[in-house]
């Protein structure tokens, strides 16, 4: 082979090579050499799916219409929308939206622009709000100082979600103090009404007979609720989740989420929504401490999230999961600061049977809280993200449980409170529940005057 | 020499055959896809008025046959601003009125809009925003018994524009509205059939 023929296998070979390269990372779903075609970091919201690129795009890297709904649809509708795209879809509209088109997600949430990246993802300037609520500074002389860049700050407006940031709510709640008579929040009763099969013991366990005897395991499960309701070791062991047990041919010494699942929906539901099970969402390896951009304990590093991180072996310990595997993992100053608090101090304090069931405060109860349905039903909501998007929403399904809206909005607008956890009183004040307040008797004094003069 | 006569008296011979079929084809074609006399469109101004018909009797109905009925029952319900925060409550009738319009404005496959907007409002974003919805609501003040038509372009779309005056039928609805916290001091004074404001229907003019 002469010189020349060489150097063109050679040239040959490593088009190929760089070829190979490029065609695996743009179609193998776990490449990490697609990171090359990242256009910029993804937000923190989403960086750990950013390479299934096809969530977002289409096959000619345009955005998919569906994206953005397709993951947070359920959340906007939870939260009651107050800015949904159909408000905007009134022609007249028209000119506003020619300057801020509030229809669509990535008029404010655009991905890959870390340098433009503000605080929930935003990459508009915060003075948003000037568009469409110019009259305001009118019709609101209290709001006249106020800067429109400051509106959707803590304790005063949220664009999406406020539930609990309008004035008939803020004036319903005013009076209240910083601490409620009662402080307690939803009661978890386990309802083992609705279990089809009655209570089993150890006796009745019905794990394979070649499976090598593990009393402490056996115990542990005797003693829980899915015992309590009937569920055996094949209704979690099976390898087809959701079949009866008669069915049961394959037995599996993992159990996988959709085991869980079958009696579980929402918790599972709401899991792969949030920062810990939304790998999961999307088919990816589950999300570990190692991935995280949060500060985590080296020794935690390759823990794989799903629901077993939290509720292991066969006591599925709610005490375990609300505290002990949070702090496990998280090492930021905010869970750190959570051991030495006033809220850890009850939540101790609940543990050791000393205060009542519901006063105690562990992370769960901020970050996963119980939610009641319509129905009556209260579940625990395992997105730990929902209610941080803004943290405000943590008012009403939280903060208010225990403490007036004043109080609590203070704290939530607190930034050093909240990194050393809310050890303290909050230093800072909020004026939105002053002048909701201030306003609501004006409009009583016109109103009584109007009546009057008729 | 014979091979390619044949094979060119072939190639003409399909190609004949070619324009033939693609004669007869698009013959065919033609027959199939020629629908009849396309359906005569109903005007812009009949469909308005048919669709601002349904609202009205809908919001009539809600209102006489609904919210009346359970107030002359002394029913434990009663209608409310805050209805998704306050229980025992349900929406207004003018309440009902706008989520029905969004959704409308949600539907791609509606054809058109709607909107109850007033001089007046009591929610800021309820005002006249076109040059055109400021003449028509100034119009139907003035003549309460008339429709206004007309066109506008908004965002490089035309549309036809309807409006229908939206007047006090029932003391609920003005007294509620006189004595509400968010009137402004210019508040007119609402009486029985006074014109409130105007529901707004857009056709988009292809």
């Amino acid at each position: 082979m002469s010189g020349v023929q060489k150097a063109w296998l050679a040239l040959v070979g490593i088009n190929l090579l760089i070829g190979g390269v490029i065609a695996y990372s743009a179609f193998a779903s776990s490449a990490s050499t697609k990171t090359m075609f990242l256009p910029g970091d993804t937000s923190h919201g989403h960086y750990q799916i950013e390479l299934r690129c096809d969530v977002c795009h289409t096959e000619g890297s345009g955005l998919r219409e569906d994206a953005c709904l397709n993951c947070h649809a359920d959340e906007l509708k939870l939260a009651k929308d107050t800015h949904p795209a159909s408000k905007f879809n009134d022609p007249s509209n028209a000119e506003l939206l020619s300057v801020l088109d509030a229809q669509s997600c990535i008029t404010c949430h655009r991905e890959h622009l870390p340098e433009q990246t503000l605080e929930m993802g935003l990459t508009m300037p915060a003075d948003y709000c000037y568009h469409c609520h110019q009259e305001t500074l009118e019709t609101r002389p209290s709001h006249a100082n106020f800067a429109f860049d400051s509106c959707a700050t803590a304790g005063c407006h949220n664009y999406h979600d406020n539930r609990a940031l309008y004035e008939n709510f803020l004036v319903k709640h005013a009076g209240e103090p910083d601490f409620l008579d009662q402080m307690i929040v939803l009661g978890l009763e386990v309802d083992s009404s609705d279990a089809t099969s009655s209570p089993l013991t150890i006796d009745d366990a019905d794990a394979p007979a070649d499976w090598e005897l593990n009393e402490e395991l056996l115990a542990d499960w005797s003693e829980t609720a899915h015992a309590a309701a009937g569920v055996n070791c094949s209704g979690c062991h099976q390898t087809q989740p959701g079949e009866s047990s008669d069915a049961v041919t394959a037995w599996s010494d993992m159990v996988s989420m959709q085991s869980c699942e079958v009696c579980h929906s929402k918790q599972v539901e709401t899991f792969v929504q949030g920062h810990h099970g939304m790998r999961l969402a999307q088919d990816l390896s589950p999300m570990t401490p190692a991935m995280a951009r949060l500060p985590m304990h080296v020794d935690a590093a390759h823990r794989e999230l799903t629901c077993n991180a939290c509720h292991p072996g066969h006591r599925f310990d709610t005490q375990t999961a609300s505290v002990d595997a949070c702090v496990g993992c998280h090492n930021d100053d905010h869970s750190r600061s959570y051991l030495g608090s006033g809220h850890h101090v009850a939540w101790q304090s609940e543990m050791r049977g000393e205060a009542d069931a519901g006063s105690g405060v562990s992370c769960a109860t901020c970050h996963m809280p119980r939610l009641e349905d319509s129905d009556g039903e209260v579940w625990v909501q395992h997105n730990q993200n929902d209610n941080l998007r803004p943290n405000e929403k943590m008012l009403r399904d939280v903060c208010m449980n225990c403490h007036g809206p004043g109080f609590s909005i203070d704290a939530l607008a607190d930034e050093q409170l909240i990194q050393k956890c809310f050890d303290a009183p909050p230093t800072i004040h909020i004026d939105s529940v002053d002048l909701a307040k201030a306003r609501f008797d004006e409009q009583q004094r016109k109103r009584e005057a109007r009546r009057k003069k008729k | 020499m014979t091979f390619s006569f044949k094979s060119h008296s072939w190639i003409g011979i399909l190609g004949l055959l070619t324009i033939a079929c693609t004669g007869c084809g698009g013959g065919a074609n033609a027959s199939a896809t020629s629908a009849p006399d396309a359906e005569p469109g109903v005007p812009y101004k009949k469909f308005s008025n048919a669709v601002h018909a349904v609202m009205m009797a809908d919001r009539t109905v809600y209102a006489s046959k609904v919210v009346t009925r359970l107030k002359k029952q002394d029913a434990p319900v009663e209608p409310s601003e805050y209805w998704e925060e306050e229980e025992h409550t349900i929406p207004l009738p003018a309440q009902m009125f706008r989520m029905g319009s969004e959704l409308v404005f949600e539907n791609p496959e509606a054809g058109f809009t709607y909107a109850l907007k007033s001089k007046w409002p009591l929610n800021e974003q309820n005002k006249p925003k076109s040059e055109l919805e400021v003449t028509a609501l100034d119009f139907l003040a003035e003549n309460p018994t008339e429709n206004f038509y007309g066109e506008e372009e908004l965002g490089g779309q035309k549309y036809f524009v309807a409006a229908y005056s939206d007047k006090a039928v029932a003391e609920a609805c003005w007294s509620c509205h006189n004595d509400h916290p968010n009137r402004g001091d210019d508040y007119p004074e609402f009486a029985k059939d006074d014109v409130m404001g105007g529901v707004i229907v857009r056709v988009p003019i292809d």
